[in-house]
């Protein structure tokens, strides 16, 4: 075995959306070796998800915001960082040694710093019904429409969050009118958040966004219900319609594709295999890495970049993948600017955040599902399940999990653990920093059996770089 | 009882399956119990384990204590009000070559040899019924067709609910610092200064136990060690039984659901200072290795999720059951290295009878602390009973 020869680098930063390609190419610039390990095929991330190949109608379709994205690739391109496109990486340890899938074959790299820009991921929404086929997530509904152009018929989005409308307006742009909004955000939040509201011009400029979203959807004369309550989807065999009370009576709507949206959190997978210390964070309703202000983690030399550590959107994201390379560099000696600046814009960027996350806070049925809700969809287990666990002794996330298998399927707990520290938190009337979360294992994504039984710890490859 | 405080005839360091099985046998026999965990209960090798209910293969010292524990295990019910996930099923152990075969017959011979009827050879064809999917290599095994599996973390916290029932008291999240004499009685003091008072100790510390051993002034060779797991996704029905070789590290079993666990012996690392385990993955490449070489209808599977427990691991691969050698009323049942959760149930019964009434027949001397000098080291050789599985 040839462990010397495992290629070794200054900064491994993983994932290539604008925090990953922002610290690449401050990084680059500093003059450190950095290798950018992305699970897809081309950089850009969720956000700017196949910007390069977007056809000018696409462009059109999907903003100005997502176009603009196009000038950071182009700038990512341009740097000499590695770039290894289709790379799931498995397993990072605190040597930061990092294991990674591409084409089917499994190699090993070390870093001296480690860069986790892995972005966010949708809130998980248990509502009855959630686990049928023809529901989706309206964050799904874009990957589809940022990759292929595919833009579904006779869709209702249900849920809350800034996501849902951008997406419903995205498809109004490519003529296709949803069948509903079902909106779940209580009627005396707006009051609430408004008091959260700053009057600067970065966040004023975020709420005429949203404004001009809400507008282009009350324009096309999509039906909007607020203030929804007891949604229940259901079908036979699939999907087919959505119960809800709004306005003081019940709704039935018809449609052929439901997609669900409860807001984004951290993908906090790596951070957690890593044991770096997570915050339960009350107002985002979900755990963050414990950062420094350059993004460092409790474990040294481990940074966080991104809606990774805490949502705060793309533009954040590229100050934080900046932030933390500078970062890396003057540890690493090199001479380099303050960040002063960009930690300045950063708290602009910032806040917007307080009047979003009051107006858009989950749901209390997707926080408290109903008993016989599944919540572990992996493992099938129920909301009532849980509780019941709960009250036979398990005392937090990991000894539910032990108990009942939940969070111990393929998606290890990615589509479950808030839910589930939520219901515990709940049902102990404890707070969810001290339920905790879910221990992650290696292999963080599924790995092929046959895969590691050849995996021989070879160089790293450059062989994917474009 | 002032805060901080506690008071009972038992003190039991350790709640994983040996601790809170020995907590309930006690109260069944009327004593007042305190177990106090460092983490909390079964959170390491006693939770986390591969959850087999083995006789076969064990070391022949072991083998009336692990009978007791079997016959225990059968009628789980009655003794928790929870069955623990225990399933009946075969374990088998699979000969890859002609010197496995050779290792086979004598082990199924030294079984009978030993008064023991309760493992069997499986010829090649024989192997082929209870488990078509190996191998064509494999030539035949030696099993033991009534063994079984159970879920582990279930079958600690039923021990524990069951013996809170009877009013043993839990402390967990209590890391212990000191055990020490105070007049005729055991204190024990928490590493924030909460104490302990008891007539009798009992130290179910597992990996931890050597420390507790020390302080009494009986230090052994435990080594702490990382046994590494994994499992993967669900895959169609191809294995009833329990299996592992008889010459290279392995254990597979696939579950109801269709994950099949895999485990057997390759080890993780220990992350220094802190008694945690990680991955190796060279290591476990090994393992997936092995697994493919055996059962290539395992080529389609993918590992979800790997991990690792921690075990307290003795040179002679015996546990430390028994009285003190040095103190009066301190007991030990730790060092399991790594094939004591079948044990749990029965050595709780037995501590809980030699504590309890000052004797017990169960054979327990092969697992005396005075088999390792004061030094630490060892000084008698491991009981010939050949090798162990």
């Amino acid at each position: 075995m040839a462990g010397d020869a495992v290629s070794h680098y200054d900064v491994a930063v993983i994932g290539a959306g604008p925090a990953g390609m922002a610290a690449a190419i401050e990084g680059s610039r500093a003059g450190l070796s950095v290798i950018v390990l992305d699970e897809q095929e081309l950089p850009g991330g969720q956000i700017y998800r196949a910007v390069e190949r977007a056809p000018r109608a696409r462009l059109r379709i999907l903003g100005d915001d997502y176009a603009d994205g196009g000038a950071l690739v182009s700038e990512f391109r341009a740097t000499n960082a590695t770039y290894v496109a289709g790379a799931m990486v498995w397993n990072v340890n605190p040597q930061l040694i990092i294991d990674y899938s591409q084409d089917g074959a499994s190699r090993e790299i070390t870093a001296t710093a480690l860069v986790v820009a892995s972005g966010a991921m949708e809130r998980p929404t248990p509502v009855p019904g959630w686990t049928l086929p023809g529901v989706v997530t309206a964050g799904a509904c874009q990957i589809l429409l940022k990759a292929h152009g595919l833009v579904e018929d006779n869709l209702a989005f249900i849920g809350s969050g800034p996501l849902l409308w951008l997406v419903a307006a995205q498809m109004i742009a490519a003529g296709k009118r949803p069948v509903a909004i079902i909106e779940t955000v209580p009627a005396a939040r707006y009051a609430a958040a408004l008091l959260k509201l700053p009057l600067n011009p970065t966040a004023l400029g975020y709420l005429r966004k949203g404004a001009k979203l809400m507008r282009t959807v009350k324009r096309s004369k999509a039906p909007i219900y607020r203030d929804a309550t007891e949604i229940v989807i259901s079908g036979d065999q699939r999907a087919s319609v959505v119960n809800f009370v709004s306005g003081g009576r019940g709704h039935q709507i018809e449609a052929d594709l439901f997609a669900l949206h409860q807001g984004v959190v951290p993908n906090q997978q790596i951070t957690r295999l890593l044991r770096c210390e997570h915050r339960w964070d009350e107002r985002q309703r979900c755990f963050v890495p414990v950062c420094d202000r350059f993004g460092e983690t409790s474990v040294p030399n481990v940074y966080v970049a991104g809606d990774g550590a805490g949502i705060a959107g793309a533009r954040a994201a590229t100050l934080q993948g900046r932030i933390a390379a500078l970062r890396i560099a003057e540890k690493a000696g090199r001479a380099v600017g303050p960040s002063t600046s960009l930690q300045a814009s950063l708290c602009r960027e910032a806040s917007i955040r307080p009047f979003l996350e009051t107006l858009y806070a989950p749901s209390a049925a997707v926080r408290s599902p109903a008993a016989e809700t599944i919540v572990c969809r992996c493992e099938e287990v129920t909301a009532g399940c849980i509780r019941n666990a709960v009250d036979l002794g398990a005392p937090g996330a990991n000894q539910v999990k032990s108990f009942l298998r939940s969070g111990m399927g393929p998606c290890q707990g990615r589509f479950c653990g808030l839910t589930v520290t939520e219901i515990i938190a709940e049902r102990k009337g404890e707070a969810p920093s001290l339920v905790d979360y879910y221990r992650v294992r290696p292999p963080l994504k599924p790995l092929p059996l046959s895969e590691l039984a050849r995996f021989s710890i070879e160089p790293g490859t450059e062989d994917r770089v474009e | 009882m002032k805060a901080g405080y506690d008071v009972a005839d038992l003190i039991v360091v350790g709640g994983g399956i040996h601790g809170c099985s020995a907590a309930l046998h006690a109260a069944m026999r009327g004593m007042s119990v305190i177990v106090i965990e460092r983490d909390t209960v079964a959170r390491h090798a006693s939770g986390v384990n591969a959850g087999n209910v083995r006789r076969c293969g064990r070391d022949f010292a072991e083998m009336p204590i692990s009978v007791h524990s079997m016959n225990i295990w059968r009628h789980m019910v009655d003794l928790v009000d929870d069955d623990c996930g225990f399933q009946q099923a075969p374990v088998i152990v699979m000969a890859e070559s002609d010197s496995d075969l050779e290792v086979v017959r004598q082990r199924v011979a030294d079984v009978r040899l030993n008064g023991y009827d309760h493992e069997v050879i499986l010829d090649q064809s024989q192997l082929r019924e209870y488990v078509p999917s190996a191998a064509p290599h494999c030539l035949g095994a030696f099993a033991t067709l009534d063994d079984g599996h159970a879920q582990p973390y279930q079958t600690v916290l039923a021990f524990q609910r069951k013996a809170q029932a009877l009013g043993v008291r839990f402390y967990e999240q209590t890391a212990i610092n000191t055990v020490r004499r105070s007049g005729a009685d055991w204190e024990v003091i928490g590493r924030d200064g909460v104490r302990f008072s008891g007539h009798y100790f009992l130290n179910c510390a597992g990996a931890w136990g050597g420390e507790f051993s020390r302080q009494l002034g009986e230090p052994v060779p435990i080594e702490p060690i990382a046994p590494m797991m994994m499992v993967t996704n669900r895959m169609p029905h191809f294995c009833d039984a329990v299996l592992s070789l008889v010459s290279r590290p392995l254990s597979l079993k696939q579950t109801s659901s269709g994950t099949v666990v895999i485990g057997g012996g390759r080890r993780g690392d220990l992350v220094p200072g802190t008694l945690s385990g990680e991955i190796r993955f060279t290591e476990l490449q090994l393992a997936a290795e092995t697994v493919l070489s055996v059962f290539p209808v395992m080529s389609a599977a993918k590992i979800v999720r790997a991990w690792t427990g921690i075990e307290g691991y003795l040179p002679d691969r015996l546990p430390i059951i028994g009285r003190s050698s040095t103190e009066e009323n301190a007991f030990h049942a730790f060092g399991f290295s790594t094939h004591g959760f079948q044990l749990g149930p029965g050595v709780g019964d037995i501590m809980a009878e030699l504590i309890a009434t000052g004797s017990t027949n169960a054979p327990i001397s092969p697992f005396d602390i005075t088999r390792f000098n004061h030094d630490g080291a060892e000084t008698r050789a491991k009981p010939a009973n050949g090798r162990s599985w």
